[in-house]
């Protein structure tokens, strides 16, 4: 590992997520802070990309919002991410699946891994 | 004016303590050692120099190594004065990144990265004119008219035209300290600062 990498780890708190990648279907529960009171929210819909390396890699969630898709960002590392639950391993041949943005209804379905 | 000679090790991003991301330089600040007191009555002015970064001996002017040992220090790569320094330093004396606390605010110092000629809409960020089609073909990036006709018949002085770009001092004004690690010699400040990684960059409070 480089110097400025090895700073990069020192400065901030690594967080341990479980093992998802793009395809799968995966809950993440973020804190929300709203004036003093702090919530959590659950947002739910497919992993398109995992992007980036080291302390400041993140990743991409899309869901289908009242008919509208909406894609979210979140850091890997970020601290308001209380935990992230994956619920389905999808099996798609690629690590980024912007594909998935250009299909709808029954074609943009992801066929789920049978292990 | 208090400050440091640095190194510029690269950008990362931090969480600060309200979970925001911020992206910030890490610099590698000193230790420097104090290689000459200027002082009004000697040189006209006040004014400490410092050193920074060691190198050897064999690579070393003879003349710098005379003004090195004056100092009783080993020879160092980049050499730089500070005017107004605000305690009072003496010959020999080295200089830590404790000088820089947490959330105060510094001036950055460095050479940008050199681009080249450059035309006027990545030098002076123009916008270019019009649009690529109705018969245009040629002139997308072209900076346009250069002022009136008969009057004033000549081009004012000053006007922003293509050439060199980037490669000059320049100074970045008001970043945060957003932490020092006095262990390692770093302090990581928020924004970007001038410059390729591994050059050096003077560091003023």
């Amino acid at each position: 590992m480089d110097f400025l990498s090895t700073i990069a780890h020192q400065l901030t708190e690594k967080r341990e997520l479980p093992a998802f990648k793009a395809g799968d279907t995966v809950t993440v529960h973020y804190k929300i802070r709203e004036g003093e009171k702090e919530r959590i929210q659950q947002y739910q819909g497919v992993v398109i990309q995992r992007r980036g390396a080291g302390v400041t890699s993140t990743f991409t969630v899309r869901k289908i919002s009242n008919g509208l898709g909406v894609e979210r960002i979140f850091p890997d590392n970020s601290p308001f991410i209380e935990k992230i639950d994956v619920n389905k391993r999808g099996v798609v041949r690629r690590a980024r699946i912007f594909y998935i943005r250009e299909l709808k209804g029954k074609k943009a379905r992801i066929k789920e891994k049978v292990y | 004016m208090s400050g440091l000679i640095g190194k510029k090790i690269g950008m990362t991003s931090i969480f600060s303590a309200a979970g925001k991301n911020v992206p910030c330089t890490i610099i590698e600040a000193g230790p420097c050692v104090v290689t000459q007191v200027k002082t009004i009555e000697s040189d006209g002015y006040n004014a400490v120099q410092l050193a920074f970064d060691e190198k050897k001996e064999k690579h070393t002017s003879a003349a710098m190594q005379g003004h090195f040992k004056k100092a009783s220090t080993a020879p160092k790569r980049k050499v730089a004065e500070f005017r107004f320094f605000e305690t009072e330093r003496n010959l020999g004396e080295t200089i830590t990144v404790d000088l820089f606390n947490e959330g105060e605010y510094v001036d950055v110092i460095g050479n940008s990265k050199g681009k080249g000629f450059q035309g006027v809409v990545k030098r002076h960020n123009f916008s270019g004119v019009g649009m690529g089609t109705h018969g245009q073909h040629n002139r997308m990036r072209a900076p346009g008219s250069l002022g009136a006709s008969s009057y004033p018949s000549r081009v004012f002085k000053g006007m922003r035209m293509a050439g060199q770009t980037g490669g000059g001092r320049v100074k970045v004004q008001n970043l945060i300290v957003l932490k020092v690690l006095p262990e390692q010699n770093l302090i990581v400040v928020q924004g970007a600062i001038p410059g390729p990684k591994g050059s050096y960059v003077m560091i003023e409070k």
